[in-house]
């Protein structure tokens, strides 16, 4: 199963257990969505529950917050990362504060979903990583599954949470990878991170697309003698703390592989972390790999942003030789 | 739903020829006897107890900002004929989605004064409105709380409940995105959503005619396909009225309503606000003589139903609400763990360790004297 069939079944799995969820964004109905995340669903749970609003971001995402406290759980889709800031406003100054706003007596559980990330030689605005500016938002939740089997257990989960969960699709990997997804419902935790893989001499943190990157770097690694932990972040916020320490401690370094702009990213917020958790015990100091703090390039110009396996061995070595 | 079916009012007051429903002229003398809504003087004489209980609390609240012992309060003076309509229509099961002007509603819901001042004072328990049925907080953000309203319209339409929105912007709040949003999807998705705009002419310092073209704003919903009618909005009767109107009108069905309620803010924006440098005295007294309250208290003496000694009225009114303010002044302090507590369900580890960090702090701060 590929990452949208397995984002398509959780939502299918969900809708037919529980009627207060309903999904709605631009062409998610009849299309079932650019990407085709919710085909077949419209037909399956009629209109009224999976349908076509008008193209408006904020009024999606407001509209949305206002069935949440009203008893639904909507599920909306912004069509790309790059489309979701007319909703930034509607994000940032209510949906991640109403719990709080209002002591608890409304909750916002709502899925706000949309594809991200870059290497699809896409327009402007259609490969961008926007996951920092939504963690430094109190209030949310932000996830992103590298595998769809993550991707399944990660949407219940968030689709069964009572918070608003920002829930990020790497749209590179949407089909490129194929797993074996259970047919039957399970969950997986929306704060934890994944160890991946074991080793010994230095420790990998990525999430998403990088994820399957940063595996074919560890193959050149492994050629070279280097034995890489490989850490998936998965819940960018919160972010796993206690998993990123004791990787960290083991290898004592430490390399984040980001798409997003390097300053001001998660990759600077894990590095705060090694730093604080695991200081005595570095080798060498914890670095970035990631996009340059640049536009995202079109087509011709993304192999420069864009972070390829053998950009990644050659950090791996500087940092393993510093 | 074409404008034939809509009901009746809202085709003789076409927000196209500006047309603006009036009962009681400026002086308090029925105009349109055959539009009076069908209240008896018990009735009556409460909306004026409402309007003067909204009004004193005000005043009240204005007064304890500048004593110092409140922060920044937005005031109501001039507006509570709307919010006191509105209050009186709205049903115990119906939705308020407020914006920040609307006491006289937001206590026909069940807020108190204390949780008024409360919020004031700067505690977020006092905006929650624990204790009010479908009652949101206030909405500081100007405009979204429209989307929440259209959101909740869907959500109620969904679930098949007889429950009907009401949510209130200012003129300024217009020019959002988010209005326009909100009536769209309202429109679209036909559901029952009364909207009302505030029209008290200005948005802190800048005046309504910079803020659109449009002949008015009630003009704003035939474009989303809703219908809309401008109010006299210092006119008890004819808000009431309207709100009737609307209420029948989205409970069978029809859908969205925008009403456009036209007053002046008598008072400042906020306490932080002075008026004198945007806006004239003779303005100022100008509107003043259309008081909503004064207009109704007219209406009623001339209509012989007056008998409320409003001196005595007010010193109770004053006695209970100072009675509710050192209520709220005497609340608990204000716990480190009402900070954490409330963004998520579930509080996650980060936010843990650094409330116990700063726990830390405080213990050592403690010890140090």
């Amino acid at each position: 199963m590929t990452m949208v069939k397995a984002i398509n079944n959780a939502l299918d799995v969900k809708l037919r257990e529980d009627e207060n969820i309903v999904i709605y964004g631009e062409d998610v109905g009849v299309e079932g969505g650019v990407f085709r995340v919710t085909e077949g669903l419209q037909k399956k749970y009629g209109a009224e529950r999976v349908f076509d609003s008008p193209l408006a971001e904020s009024g999606i995402v407001g509209t949305a917050l206002g069935m949440a406290v009203s008893g639904l759980r909507p599920v909306v889709e912004l069509q790309f990362e790059g489309f979701t800031f007319p909703a930034f406003n509607q994000i940032l100054s209510n949906v991640a504060r109403i719990q709080n706003r209002s002591r608890g007596k409304y909750r916002a559980p709502m899925v706000i979903r949309f594809p991200y990330g870059g290497g699809v030689n896409a327009l402007e605005h259609h490969s961008d990583s926007p996951e920092a500016l939504f963690a430094h938002i109190p209030g949310l939740k932000v996830v992103i599954p590298s595998t769809p089997h993550d991707a399944k257990g990660m949407m219940i989960a968030a689709l069964e949470s009572d918070d608003p969960i920002i829930f990020m699709e790497p749209k590179r990997i949407y089909r490129a990878i194929k797993q074996e997804v259970p047919d039957e419902k399970y969950t997986l935790p929306l704060d934890k991170a994944r160890v991946i893989q074991e080793g010994s001499d230095i420790t990998l943190v990525a999430f998403g697309a990088m994820i399957r990157e940063c595996q074919k770097a560890i193959v050149m690694a492994e050629e070279a003698g280097i034995s890489v932990e490989l850490v998936d972040l998965r819940s960018i916020y919160p972010i796993d703390r206690e998993t990123i320490r004791t990787s960290v401690r083991k290898t004592g370094r430490m390399i984040v592989v980001a798409e997003a702009h390097e300053s001001f990213s998660v990759g600077s917020e894990l590095i705060a972390i090694a730093n604080e958790e695991a200081f005595l015990y570095l080798e060498a100091p914890p670095r970035r790999v990631g996009g340059f703090d640049t536009i995202v390039p079109l087509a011709q110009g993304e192999p420069y942003y864009i972070i390829s396996p053998d950009r990644i061995f050659y950090e791996i070595e500087k940092t393993i030789h510093f | 739903m074409t404008r034939d079916e809509l009901p009746a009012l809202f085709s003789d007051f076409n927000p196209l020829e500006d047309k603006m429903l009036q009962i009681i002229d400026k002086e308090g003398t029925m105009i349109r006897k055959d539009l009076m809504p069908e209240l008896d003087d018990e009735t009556i004489i409460d909306a004026y107890r409402q309007m003067l209980y909204e009004r004193t609390a005000d005043e009240m609240a204005v007064s304890y900002q500048r004593q110092g012992r409140m922060y920044t309060y937005t005031p109501n003076l001039g507006q509570e004929a709307i919010h006191i309509a509105a209050g009186m229509v709205i049903r115990h099961d119906d939705w308020l989605v407020p914006a920040f002007r609307e006491m006289g509603t937001l206590l026909s819901k069940g807020v108190t004064m204390k949780e008024m001042f409360l919020f004031y004072l700067g505690n977020e328990w006092g905006g929650s409105f624990q204790q009010a049925h479908h009652t949101l907080p206030i909405a500081i953000s100007i405009g979204t709380q429209l989307q929440h309203a259209t959101g909740i319209g869907y959500s109620v339409r969904y679930r098949k409940k007889d429950e009907t929105v009401f949510t209130f912007i200012g003129d300024g709040g217009t020019s959002e995105g988010d209005f326009s949003e909100a009536l769209n999807f309202a429109g679209v998705w036909q559901v029952p959503v009364i909207f009302t705009i505030q029209n008290n002419q200005y948005a802190i310092s800048v005046p309504v005619q910079k803020q659109t073209n449009s002949l008015n704003l009630a003009v704003k919903s035939v474009a989303f396909g809703i219908p809309g009618i401008k109010v006299d909005g210092n006119d008890f009767f004819a808000m009431y009225l309207a709100y009737k109107t609307a209420a029948e009108h989205a409970r069978l069905g029809g859908g969205a309503v925008l009403i456009e309620a036209l007053t002046y803010r008598l008072g400042a924006h906020t306490t932080s606000d002075d008026p004198s440098k945007y806006r004239k005295k003779e303005e100022e007294q100008l509107w003043g003589k259309s008081d909503p309250l004064i207009r109704l208290k007219r209406y009623m003496q001339g209509a012989g139903i007056w008998s409320i000694d409003e001196e005595h009225l007010q010193e109770q009114y004053r006695e209970e609400i100072d009675r509710q303010f050192t209520e709220a002044e005497q609340e608990k302090s204000y716990p480190l763990e009402d900070v954490f507590s409330h963004l998520y369900s579930d509080m996650p580890d980060e936010l843990r360790r650094q409330k116990s960090e700063y726990e830390q702090f405080l213990s050592w701060k403690e010890k140090r004297g």
